[in-house]
């Protein structure tokens, strides 16, 4: 496939390999915020073509991982009322709240429906006029825009009974807070996606204020390689800036429109994030002018008291101080089959990714 | 959850598309973008077109590898005048 089959070159993938081989002297550490990347680099086997001073760390790039047991706590909730139908990606429908998740509510006879886009979401609530149809809107800035336009279609028809139930999420704030607490990183591989959107300028601060080196990758094992090489040279040479590899995507302004559209509808506020806490303007909820969609705002449901998992090390996994490996629940009896935490249960949780891909 | 792939625009009827993703024919929204043409290719994420995809842009990043070797070759020279 054009775009794709290219970018999975052996030829260039393993000349890639030599040269990162040749230029990387250190120990370095590099993190990716991406869960698409977590992917990426299992499933191609990226650290095995890297030589053993190169390291590489999963961040918080998961959104449904870095979520807390509230969301779908609440969502569960929402899902018992008997006027709701809950809308959502196909991701969310298995991940455990507290005693529940939305796989085992629909079970017992909920109307929950996954849809492949917020479009279809409207056309339920179009459908369904005596419901009350809630979307749950989770994601960072690549989703948070479809979720915008939901919202500024369902103004523009008038639609009284769609709601938004957001947990979209911005990633520097959390990218910043990793440093700040002085996890042990060379460099960003940075989202490639969220940048799509928001464009390069965002991570400004990781090499003016951190002196972290930060690179804009693709997803393909060309566009990974390239990534780590363009971090090592700038660790090598001690020039840390924002870099972009994803040309063919990403640009330095980003998509100007999806910008204007998420920056219309949403308002940062702070969020928690597992392994995080609270950080500062890390959140996208609804502005006052759409109140009237916000799930939050206009319904009311009682949720019950919030548990982590017992034993759980999700959140050390999410701030790259653990490895899914260190988890004494790992494979026995955590498994995608019998998940314990959000990190297994996702496809881009670090957890699920270790253990399809064996490692 | 930001999952996008390339997919190859192939009809435009207003804000939508139909768009190729290898065999598979799917709707996009183009509300996120201006001035797309049948023949782009685009960004597919949860059923909307995220970005353009540049072809010019493509070609220059796999071309890139074997600047790397010369950057590489460069940098040995220079660290081979710096002992001399
Ligand atoms: S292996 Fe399971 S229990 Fe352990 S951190 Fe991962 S998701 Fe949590």
């Amino acid at each position: 496939m054009k775009y794709i089959t290219e970018f999975r070159s052996k030829e260039i993938v393993s000349r890639l390999a030599d040269q990162i081989r040749y230029i990387s002297k250190r120990p370095v550490r590099f993190m990716e915020v991406c869960g698409g990347h977590t992917m990426a680099i299992r499933k191609f086997g990226i650290p095995s073509l890297l030589p053993d001073n190169i390291d590489l760390l999963s961040g918080p790039g998961c959104p449904v991982c870095v979520s807390s047991n509230l969301f779908i706590d609440k969502a569960v909730a929402y899902s018992r009322l008997d006027d709701v139908i809950i809308t959502t990606f196909g991701d969310l429908i298995r991940i455990p709240g507290s005693t529940s998740s939305l796989d085992n509510e629909k079970a017992n006879g909920s109307d929950v429906r996954m849809v492949y886009s917020t479009l279809d979401a409207l056309n339920v609530a179009r459908k369904n006029p005596d419901k009350k149809v809630i979307f749950l809107g989770i994601g960072f800035e690549t989703t948070a825009p479809t979720s915008a336009i939901a919202i500024l279609k369902a103004n523009a028809e008038n639609l009284e009974n769609f709601f938004l139930y957001s947990s979209h999420k911005v990633m520097p704030p959390a990218m910043e807070a990793l440093i700040d607490e002085g996890v042990n990183l060379n460099g960003y591989i940075a989202p490639g996606h969220v940048s799509a959107i928001t464009g390069s300028g965002i991570y400004k601060l990781i090499p003016d204020k951190f002196g972290l080196g930060c690179v804009i990758s693709g997803f393909e094992p060309v566009d990974l390689l390239q990534s780590i090489y363009m971090l090592v040279r700038q660790y090598e040479t001690n020039s840390p800036k924002v870099e972009i590899q994803y040309k063919r995507v990403v640009t330095p302004e980003g998509n100007v429109k999806a910008q204007a559209i998420m920056n219309e509808v949403f308002e940062l506020r702070d969020d928690w994030w597992r392994g995080l806490g609270i950080l500062r303007n890390s959140g996208f909820g609804l502005r006052k002018k759409y109140e009237r969609f916000d799930a939050e705002k206009m319904l009311d449901v009682e949720v019950e008291v919030t548990v982590e998992p017992k034993g759980c090390i999700c959140g050390e996994i999410l701030k790259g101080v653990k490895k899914p490996s260190d988890c004494k629940l790992f494979g026995e009896p955590c498994s995608p089959a019998n998940p314990v935490g959000a990190c297994m249960v996702s496809n881009e949780g670090s957890c699920h990714a270790y253990y399809r891909y064996n490692e | 959850m930001c999952l996008s792939i390339p997919a190859k625009v192939i009809e435009i009827n207003g804000e939508m598309a139909r768009v190729a993703v290898g065999e598979t024919i799917v709707n996009a929204s183009l509300q996120m973008l201006d001035d797309v043409e049948i023949g782009d290719y685009v960004l597919l994420h949860t059923g909307f077109a995220l970005q353009k995809i540049s072809a010019v842009d493509a070609a220059e990043t796999l071309a890139l590898f074997e600047e790397l070797e010369e950057i590489n070759k460069k940098m040995d020279q220079e660290e081979q005048d710096k002992l001399a």
